[in-house]
């Protein structure tokens, strides 16, 4: 199992912090991992987006421009990375921002209202944690305890009690790509 | 027990330094290595003592390194390419004085001010001298997060084995992105009388470091023991990693991790049929030429792939004698090349394009 994945946003919107937690726990089940930021002007207040590979194999090369999954959070990153998903590949998109959504038919498309959710929930941080959520009902490819606890490593200290309302944002996020008729 | 973390490349660097037993270090902030003096700051002092100097700039860094190595203390300072520039000249003393160091480059997209993303265009700088006057570095090219931690150790060894400062050369996309490390177990901080280290007088003849020597005939001596002790590290510390050449038809040179992205290419390649294998250099200085000579001889050609306008390409070019058409393909500025583009450049340069 070797899956690339392209996380892209507006910087705030915890897109990097998605790459890390899959990274973590990607580590705990022994798996080689690697996680390749964006840097420079773009992430303050711009477009923020990371590279994110999760392999059983060692990993050649960090930097890919053709990847398994994208999974945009704002419309630049629709417009940016669509053609970078592989024929056959996924595209999850959240589809309260995103008013253009990928028209690519060699490709499946997701779109969660995630945005729409983590308003329901009373806290717009989440937004990343349902749409990790969404990615992970389509692709389980780490188990949810080891999310959780890659979530916890990320996470400061501080924010700890804050792990709940994380979990129930990714359950939610699964719940609703459920619904949507995805599968695994 | 492992130890496994996960870790950006600037911050595996830092912890391996604290683990290595470093003494001190002392640097200028710069992206995109400003996690190396960030992460020290925070934990070096609290965990083994290791002095951390955030110095006013990088000409006042590489001259408090200069001091510091006259002790014997295991030193270091980092810096990307800008601030690499302004420490040349004190590199160079530290070089004629025979002082051993650790220096670390995050390269970044120049020339000029540049960029803040990764490059490789400090190549010609850290292997040739980038100072004034004959001398070398040692120069050692990481391509994984483990490595960037792995070297550092390595660098301290080489640097005390030879009395000659070694450089680690990468660049902003190792420094930034995360992997694995493992690392190794804590080492105490020791001092040792090295027999040249000026730490007082203890009652005997003081000691003399210096790179002023005025008389002609003894700066010549000074030129002929270096280039020897050069020679001898060209002998004996080459260190070169080849992946898939023996049946390779093309291969890819390529360094630092631009060389992964090239293990990629080679993938895709052997996938379409193309039997592709690449070279890495590791020690940039002493060049694996004869390695590279060896690997290639039954090639039909070499494509070299760097992040700048051609650098280490020459250094290939002279390894191979002519004997193997060697083409070049560089991204500048800051851009990183992708694994397609590359195989796509080899099929262009080689192929034709047909294949």
């Amino acid at each position: 199992m070797t899956e690339e994945i392209i996380i892209a946003g507006f910087g705030g919107q915890g897109v990097l912090t998605m790459g890390t937690i899959l990274c973590y726990a990607g580590m705990m089940e022994n798996k080689e991992v690697s996680w390749m930021p964006s840097y420079g002007p773009e992430m303050r207040g711009g477009t923020a987006n990371c590279i994110t590979i999760i392999s059983d194999t060692k990993i050649s090369s960090p930097i890919i421009s053709k990847c398994d999954t994208v999974i945009a959070l704002n419309q630049p990153s629709v417009e940016k990375f669509e053609d970078a998903v592989k024929p056959n590949g996924l595209m999850i998109y959240e589809s309260t921002n995103i008013i253009e959504p990928p028209t690519r038919n060699d490709i499946e498309i997701i779109g969660i209202a995630g945005a729409d959710e983590a308003a329901k929930m009373k806290n717009t941080k989440i937004l990343n944690m349902i749409m990790l959520g969404a990615f992970l009902a389509k692709k389980p490819i780490i188990e949810l305890e080891n999310i959780l606890a890659g979530l916890k490593q990320v996470l400061p200290e501080r924010y700890h009690h804050l792990l709940p309302l994380n979990e129930d944002a990714m359950k939610r996020g699964m719940e609703l790509a459920k619904a949507a008729g995805v599968t695994a | 027990m492992k130890e496994l973390k996960l870790m950006k490349g600037n911050e595996a660097l830092a912890e391996a330094a604290i683990r290595a037993g470093c003494d001190a270090y002392f640097g200028y902030p710069i992206t995109p290595q400003s996690e190396v003096l960030e992460y020290l700051s925070r934990e070096a002092d609290k965990r083994t003592g290791m002095v951390v100097l955030q110095a006013e700039s990088e000409v006042a860094s590489i001259n408090m390194v200069y001091g510091a190595a006259g002790t014997g203390k295991k030193v270091m300072t980092s810096s990307s390419s800008p601030g690499m520039s302004l420490m040349q000249e004190g590199i160079s003393y530290i070089a004629c004085a025979e002082l051993p160091c650790l220096l670390v480059n995050v390269n970044r997209g120049g020339p000029g001010l540049g960029t803040i993303q990764p490059a490789q265009g400090d190549y010609f700088q850290s292997v040739k001298g980038g100072g004034h006057g004959d001398y070398r570095l040692i120069v050692l090219a990481p391509s994984t997060v483990q490595e960037m931690a792995d070297f550092v150790e390595l660098s301290f060894e080489l640097a005390f084995k030879y009395r000659n400062p070694v450089l680690i050369l990468t660049d902003g996309a190792l420094g930034q992105m995360m992997e694995k490390v493992e690392l190794k177990v804590q080492k105490e901080r020791k001092f040792e009388d090295l027999g040249w280290t000026t730490t007082g007088r203890n009652n005997g003849n003081g000691r003399v470091i210096t790179s002023l020597h005025l008389k002609p005939d003894q700066m010549e001596e000074i030129n002929i023991h270096l280039q020897k002790k050069y020679k001898t590290i060209e002998e004996n510390e080459v260190r070169v990693e080849s992946k898939n050449c023996e049946d390779a038809e093309y291969i890819i040179t390529a360094y630092g991790l631009v060389a992964r992205i090239c293990n990629k290419a080679a993938e895709l390649a052997r996938e379409k049929g193309i039997k592709v294998g690449v070279i890495r250099p590791i020690t940039l200085f002493p060049f694996p030429k004869k390695e590279i000579k060896e690997l290639t001889k039954n090639a039909k050609g070499i494509l070299d792939v760097e992040m700048n306008a051609g650098q280490m390409v020459e250094d290939v070019r002279l390894a191979v004698e002519g004997k193997v058409p060697v083409e070049f393909h560089g991204r500048m500025g800051g851009i990183v090349p992708s694994p397609e583009e590359i195989l796509e450049k080899l099929e262009e340069k080689f192929i034709g394009g047909v294949v």
